[in-house]
């Protein structure tokens, strides 16, 4: 079957010895940067986007999707044992994770974490190739009308996660639209909006906005709140599960996977909006859902699994279509172009040791996660106790160092600061920086689709409505807007946030 | 007309300010018909969406409604020292070259934390010169210049 000889293909190359090692780093950074809390995967990726340039772009993908899904499972290991989310989709994990572990059933908690990680990943990595090439050449039929209105729908998806007003995540999709558009116009050669500046001719830098926005941005406000965290000092004893915990916890995995699955290949999606989508699933699910919150396995183990399934079907939309669903998958696809490859369903014919190298890596990562983690957890804790006063000065100099390299110029380490203020001001006004990063990814690409579209159609806007594609991510990113809008569901949304 | 959404109103303006700004500098550049879009259409229609979301934001932050939500809070100190660490390290990487310009980098940004100490700054902006000359010089070969430039001294 030609799968088999896709993922044999896909086999040889990440098993090579140079992206075995690129992705046990990937993961590892993954995980230790999932430990720690404060900063998450979407900084890291920006940080080490300019240290990818060296290398071959399987090489550097491979890296950063490491590091993506090794966060979901290193976030676990700081919600269970110190009640801190290590990240966003691990805020779920904390409540019933942390009870656990007081209760002395910490080192199970881990467990089922990374087992449950493990299952939901292999199976998200078959999900993941199953889909691939039937996506792919539904995509080939794909004219600028339906990207357009794919974006658009993506673009929507996009705001379902982001917390507070409608309006504003609206307004942040444009903004991030129009700065995608700083730079030389690609069909007609004229700059638009470079004031003059030479170094903008090629258009704001994806690095130093990404890293302005979210690095820079991200550490000024934690210096303005002072944390205290207090580690879990009991010893971690008990890492195997008797039978009676993995016939409980087996349930909550398999239905965490299934939802993670599906929700990482929608837009907007991802691992955050999974485990939280997973926890209430299974509380509702549960034959007693006031365990909840008390050390209920199940709360632990449907959440993970959701989280890691999720973090890698969310490659799906971006390797078969070409369009992030959610914001580190937008990192990538900047990571992507920046390597010189356009995203897009041609890529899976033009590259595809590239495309299921990827996905074949997405495995073994998974299987030196679950091997490595649980030795290592005593490495992680001891790390957690790193003064926050002593980490944030060295992601500046990453950050720093690794933004002159990509065009050996400082008017890029300016420029970042620049949008990290930008991003402390949207920060202070509850604006939310990720639907503006996924408007400055799309923004190029929808302008040029649209442009195509209105030229073949002789400027009647209609094609947008009269192809049946089109019309159906029209009408889904109309729904979504007009279900957000509405006053029920946006009472459940705002609770959920609170929660 | 009191604010009631100070939050709201700056959101707004912030919008109105950069919606009216695409609009106009779009208008500078040919901007062509729906048919065949110029490099100003797209600028344009989203500036003018923008301005309009701003407009709306504007008017809820005047809304005679219950006062929802404070003027933002900002303290400067972290701000401004860590955007000046960034600036002064964007100047200052050339003329006084990597080692340098990085423990400095270290050392003015640890200034931004409120529990500076100054033994821990310097042995943290030692270790850090070390692992920045093993990963990026060593490791990955960046081409940066390790040591001053020695244009300050020239003519």
């Amino acid at each position: 079957m030609e799968l088999l000889a896709n993922l044999a293909l896909g086999f040889e190359t990440a098993v090579s010895p140079m992206n075995l090692l690129y992705c046990l780093t990937g993961a590892l950074i993954g995980t230790l940067i999932g430990v720690l809390p404060g900063i998450g995967p979407v900084q890291t990726i920006a940080i080490l986007l300019p240290t990818t340039f060296a290398l071959p772009p399987v090489s550097a993908l491979i890296m950063l999707a490491g590091i993506y899904y090794g966060a979901q499972y290193g976030g676990s290991t700081t919600s269970i044992l110190v009640n801190v989310p290590g990240e966003a989709s691990s805020v779920v994990t904390c409540l019933d994770g942390h009870q656990m572990a007081r209760q002395g059933r910490g080192g199970t908690a881990l467990t089922i974490a990374a087992l449950g990680s493990f299952v939901a990943g292999c199976f998200a990595t078959v999900v993941l190739a199953l889909l691939a090439v039937p996506l792919a050449e539904l995509a080939f039929r794909f004219g600028p009308a339906e990207y357009v209105s794919l974006m658009l729908f993506g673009l929507v998806g996009s705001v379902v996660l982001a917390s507070g007003s409608l309006i504003k995540a609206v307004g942040m999709i444009v903004l991030g639209l129009l700065l995608g558009m700083i730079g030389t116009d690609v069909t007609s050669g004229a700059h638009r909006f470079t004031f003059g500046i030479p170094e903008l001719a090629d258009g704001l830098g994806f690095v130093s906005l990404a890293m302005g926005l979210f690095g820079i941005c991200d550490i000024i406000s934690s210096l303005e709140t002072r944390e205290t965290r207090d580690i879990l000092k009991t010893r971690i004893s008990g890492f195997w599960l008797s039978r009676k915990e993995i016939r409980d916890s087996a349930p909550a995995v398999l239905r965490g996977t299934l939802v993670g699955s599906l929700l990482g290949i929608l837009p907007g999606g991802g691992a955050i909006l999974s485990s939280f989508t997973a926890y209430m699933v299974e509380k509702k699910c549960s034959r007693e859902p006031e365990t909840f919150g008390k050390g209920n396995i199940r709360g632990v183990a449907g959440p993970e699994s959701a989280n890691n399934a999720a973090a890698q079907t969310s490659f799906v939309p971006l390797l078969t279509l070409g369009i992030p669903p959610n914001v580190v998958l937008a990192m990538m696809a900047g990571a992507m172009m920046i390597h010189g490859i356009q995203p897009g369903p041609r890529v899976i014919t033009s590259n595809p040791s590239l495309f299921w190298g990827v996905i074949a890596s997405m495995w073994v990562g998974n299987l030196m996660l679950v091997l490595l983690n649980l030795p290592l957890i005593g490495v992680w804790v001891r790390l957690l106790s790193i003064p926050y006063r002593l980490l944030y000065p060295a992601i500046l100099v990453f950050c720093c160092i690794g933004l002159y390299s990509v065009n050996n110029n400082t008017f890029d380490i300016a420029l970042t600061a620049l949008c990290g203020l930008f991003g402390y001001v949207l920060h202070k006004l509850d604006c939310e920086p990720a639907p503006l990063i996924l408007g400055f990814v799309l923004g190029p690409m929808m302008e040029e689709n649209l442009r195509r579209g209105m030229l073949l159609s002789r400027g009647d806007p209609s094609i947008f409505f009269t192809r049946p594609l089109s019309l159906l991510f029209l009408a889904l990113a109309a729904g979504l807007l007009i279900a957000m809008a509405l006053p029920g569901i946006r009472k459940r949304r705002s609770r959920a946030f609170e929660e | 007309m009191r604010i009631t959404r100070p939050k709201d109103l700056l959101t707004g303006a912030l919008f109105v300010a950069f919606g009216l700004g695409a609009m106009a500098l779009s208008l500078g550049v040919h901007l062509g018909t729906a048919a065949r879009m110029g490099p100003g259409y797209f600028p344009f229609a989203l500036g003018s969406l923008l301005s309009l979301l701003g407009g709306v934001l504007v008017v809820r932050g005047l809304r005679p409604a219950p006062a929802r939500g404070g003027w933002p809070a900002v303290n400067p100190k972290p701000l401004l020292i860590v955007l000046s660490s960034v600036l002064l390290f964007s100047k200052l990487l050339i003329p006084l070259g990597l080692l340098l310009s990085t423990a400095l980098l270290v050392v003015v940004s640890s200034l931004a934390s409120q529990e500076f100490r100054w033994r821990e700054t310097l042995i943290n902006a030692a270790a850090l010169v070390a692992v920045v000359v093993a990963v990026f010089v060593y490791g990955l070969e960046f081409p940066i210049p390790l040591g001053p430039s020695f244009r300050l001294l020239s003519p």
